[in-house]
C-alpha cells in the first residue's frame, strides 16, 4: 500500500508576481485519503487544481501515476482521464441530462460503444443514490443531488484517483450530509482520494492524513489523529480552535 | 361579463392616462384614414384577371403584373422548359429538412452532415447540367431561387467557418489567434458591395488569363466570407458567456480541445446566440438584392427589370409590395423555426 501515486517536490507558483505556491513536498500513497484544510486564499484549491494541470507550476516536480507534468507533456489528457475531479460549483453540463453528463467521457474519450457507456453511468448513478433523476437535466436537480452526479461524472471514466475541490462549501447545510455519506462510501471502496475541505468531521473518519496550508505554504501534515490531538504549530492550533467551535 | 372584461383591458391599455389617451386617438385617426384606401387598392379597385397592362382598368392595384411575370420572379432567365430542375432541388432541399424533424437525434448529425458537404454538390449539378442535362449558364440564373440558393450557401458556409474563426479568435496559439482576428476584422470592416465588386470584378483580373471561376460561384463565397466574420463574433458572445467551470469540468474529464468544444462548449455557446446567429442570417438573405449592382437579379432585381419594361412601365409599387411580402414572410418562417429551437434547446428552467 506504500506505493506514491502523487509526488511533488519543492513546487512552486506565481499567479503573476504573487506566489501561491511556495516549496510544497507531498506524497499520497495509493488508497490513501488526504485532507487539505486552511484559511481562504491559501492555496489549497491551486494545489489539487496543478495535480491535474488545470493549473501549472513552474518550479518543481509533480509525478502522476508514475508520469511529470510538465510543459513536455503530450498525453495530459490521458492523465486526466484517470484523475476524477468534484468542483466546488458542480459544473455539471446544463444542456444535458444527468444520464447524458456521465455517459460522455466514458463513450467519447473511453471509446466504450453508446450502450456500455450509458450502462457504467447507471451504476455510478445508483452508486451515488439518484439513479432515479437519470433522465432529468442538472437544472431540475437539488444542490446535494447535483454534486452526486458530478461524483458520479468522475467515477463513470473509473479513475484511480479523486480530487475534491471544497465540494461542499456550495451547499446548503441539509445537502452536505447526503454528499459526504457519498464520499465515505467511496473511500471506503478503497479510492485514492485528495479532498479540500473543511468538514472536520468527515475528516476524522475518513482522512489517513491531514494536511494543513496557509500562505502557499504547508505548515503541517500529520496523521489524522495526531493532526486533531497533538497540532504543534500555532497557526494551526488557531484554526482548529476557531473551525472546531 | 365579457364586456366588463374588454372594456377593463382597454382602460388599462389604451386609455390608463391622458398621453395614451391621446396616442390612442391618434392612431386610431392613422388608421381609419389608411386602411380603408389600402383595402380598396390592393382588394376593391384592384385587377386579378388578364393577361396585359392593359387589362387593368381599375384605379387601385394592377395584380396582372404579379401574375404574368410570376415564373421570371421565381426563377429568373432560367429557360421554361427546364425549371423542373430547380423546383426539384428546392422540393428534395424541403424533405431532407423536414426529414430531420422526424428522425432519431443519431440520423439529424448524417442528415447535417448531407446538407453541408454532398446537396450543394448534386444541386449545382442538376440546376447548372452538363453532364445528360442540358447545360444551364449561372448568368441566366435568377429570381427567388437564386435568392435561396445564395442564402443556403451563405448560411452553409458562414456558420461553420465563424464557428472556426471564433475558436481561432480565443486561441491560446498566437497563429490563429492573430489570423482571426484580422480575417474577422478585415471582412467586418468592408461594405458588402465592395466584397461583390471585387468578387466580380476585382478578382478575375488576378487570375491566370486561362483560368476563371464562375461569376456566381466568385459572389457566394465573397458573401458567405463576409457573413463568416459576424457570425464569427456572435458566436464569441457565446462562448465568453460560459463559465469558466465549463471548459475545466470538461478537461478534467480527459476531454482534448475539439472534444470540449464540439461536446461541451459550442453546444451551449450557440444556444445562448441563437437570436443573434437568427438575426446574422436574416440580414443575409435580405442583403442578397445587392447582386442587382454586378449585373445579377434576384427577386428584387427581377422585379426591377419588369418595372422597367415597355410594356409594364408604371408597376413598381406593386412589384416592391410584393417582393416586401415574399421577403417578410421567408423571414418570418425562420424566425418562427429559431423560436421553437430556443424552446426546444431551454433545458435550464431552474438553475
Amino acid at each position: 500500500m506504500n506505493e506514491p501515486i502523487i509526488r511533488l517536490t519543492t513546487v512552486n507558483k506565481w499567479f503573476g508576481k504573487f506566489q501561491v505556491l511556495k516549496n510544497i513536498n507531498m506524497q499520497v500513497n495509493k488508497g490513501e485519503k488526504v485532507i487539505i484544510c486552511g484559511p481562504s486564499g491559501s492555496g489549497k484549491s491551486t494545489l489539487i487544481r496543478c495535480i491535474n494541470r488545470l493549473e501549472e507550476h513552474q518550479e518543481g516536480t509533480i509525478i502522476v501515476d508514475g508520469i511529470e507534468l510538465n510543459q513536455n507533456i503530450t498525453n495530459i489528457d490521458k492523465i486526466r482521464g484517470e484523475v476524477g475531479m468534484v468542483f466546488q460549483q458542480f459544473n455539471l453540463f446544463p444542456h444535458l441530462t444527468v444520464l447524458d453528463n456521465c455517459a460522455l467521457a466514458p463513450s467519447w474519450v473511453r471509446k466504450l460503444p453508446k450502450k456500455r457507456s450509458e450502462e457504467v453511468a447507471m451504476e455510478y448513478l445508483s452508486k451515488v443514490k439518484i439513479a432515479d433523476q437519470a433522465k432529468k437535466f442538472p437544472g431540475q436537480l437539488s444542490g446535494g443531488q447535483q454534486q452526486r452526479a458530478a461524483i458520479a461524472r468522475a467515477l463513470c471514466m473509473e479513475p484511480k484517483i479523486m480530487l475534491f475541490d471544497e465540494p461542499t462549501s456550495a451547499l446548503d447545510p441539509e445537502m452536505i450530509k447526503e454528499v459526504l455519506d457519498v464520499m465515505i462510501d467511496l473511500a471506503n471502496g478503497g479510492m485514492t482520494m485528495v479532498v479540500v475541505s473543511h468538514e472536520m468531521g468527515f475528516a476524522k473518519t475518513v482522512a489517513d492524513k491531514i494536511v494543513f496550508m496557509d500562505e502557499g505554504t504547508i505548515v503541517e501534515s500529520k496523521k489524522t489523529k495526531e493532526f486533531f490531538e497533538n497540532p504543534e504549530n500555532e497557526r494551526t492550533k488557531l484554526f482548529l480552535s476557531q473551525i472546531l467551535r | 361579463m365579457r364586456e366588463s372584461k374588454i372594456y377593463n383591458w382597454l382602460k388599462e391599455n389604451l386609455f390608463s392616462t391622458w398621453y395614451n389617451f391621446l396616442i390612442t386617438l391618434l392612431i386610431l385617426v392613422i388608421i381609419f384614414y389608411s386602411i380603408p384606401n389600402l383595402i380598396e387598392w390592393a382588394f376593391i379597385d384592384s385587377t386579378f384577371r388578364g393577361s396585359t397592362k392593359q387589362d387593368c382598368k381599375g384605379t387601385g392595384a394592377c395584380w396582372v403584373f404579379i401574375k404574368v411575370w410570376f415564373e421570371k420572379f421565381i426563377y429568373g432567365f432560367y429557360p421554361s422548359d427546364q425549371i423542373w430542375r430547380v423546383n426539384l432541388v428546392f422540393i428534395s432541399l424541403l424533405l431532407v429538412v423536414s426529414a430531420a424533424f422526424f428522425v432519431k437525434q443519431k440520423f439529424k448529425l448524417y442528415i447535417i452532415l448531407f446538407l453541408i458537404f454532398i446537396f450543394p454538390v448534386i444541386s449545382l449539378f442538376i440546376l447548372r447540367g452538363g453532364v445528360g442535362l442540358i447545360y444551364v449558364e449561372t448568368r441566366v440564373w435568377g429570381g427567388l431561387s437564386l435568392t435561396f440558393i445564395l442564402t443556403f450557401f451563405g448560411i452553409v458556409i458562414s456558420f461553420p467557418l465563424g464557428v472556426l474563426l471564433a475558436l481561432g479568435r480565443r486561441s491560446e496559439l498566437p497563429i490563429f489567434r492573430y489570423f482571426s482576428v484580422m480575417f474577422i476584422e478585415f471582412w467586418r470592416g468592408v461594405p458588402l458591395i465592395t466584397v461583390l465588386f471585387a468578387a466580380a470584378v476585382t478578382f478575375p483580373l488576378f487570375l491566370p488569363a486561362n483560368a476563371s471561376v464562375d461569376k456566381l460561384l466568385r459572389i457566394a463565397i465573397g458573401i458567405a466570407i463576409f457573413e463568416s466574420a459576424y457570425i464569427a463574433e456572435v458566436v464569441r458572445g457565446g462562448l465568453q458567456s460560459l463559465p469558466k467551470g465549463q471548459y475545466e469540468a470538461a478537461k478534467s474529464l480527459g476531454m482534448g480541445y475539439w472534444k470540449m468544444n464540439f461536446l461541451i462548449i459550442l453546444p451551449q455557446a450557440i444556444k445562448t446566440v441563437l437570436p443573434g446567429i437568427t438575426n446574422t442570417f436574416i440580414a443575409l438573405f435580405k442583403d442578397t438584392p445587392l447582386i442587382l449592382l454586378v449585373g445579377l437579379a434576384e427577386l428584387l432585381g427581377m422585379v426591377n427589370l419588369a418595372k422597367s419594361n415597355s410594356y409594364w412601365l408604371g408597376m413598381a409599387v406593386e412589384g416592391y409590395v410584393f417582393t416586401a411580402i415574399v421577403f417578410w414572410f421567408f423571414c418570418y418562417l425562420l424566425s418562427l423555426y429559431t423560436q421553437n429551437l430556443e424552446k426546444k434547446f431551454s433545458t435550464e428552467k431552474k438553475s
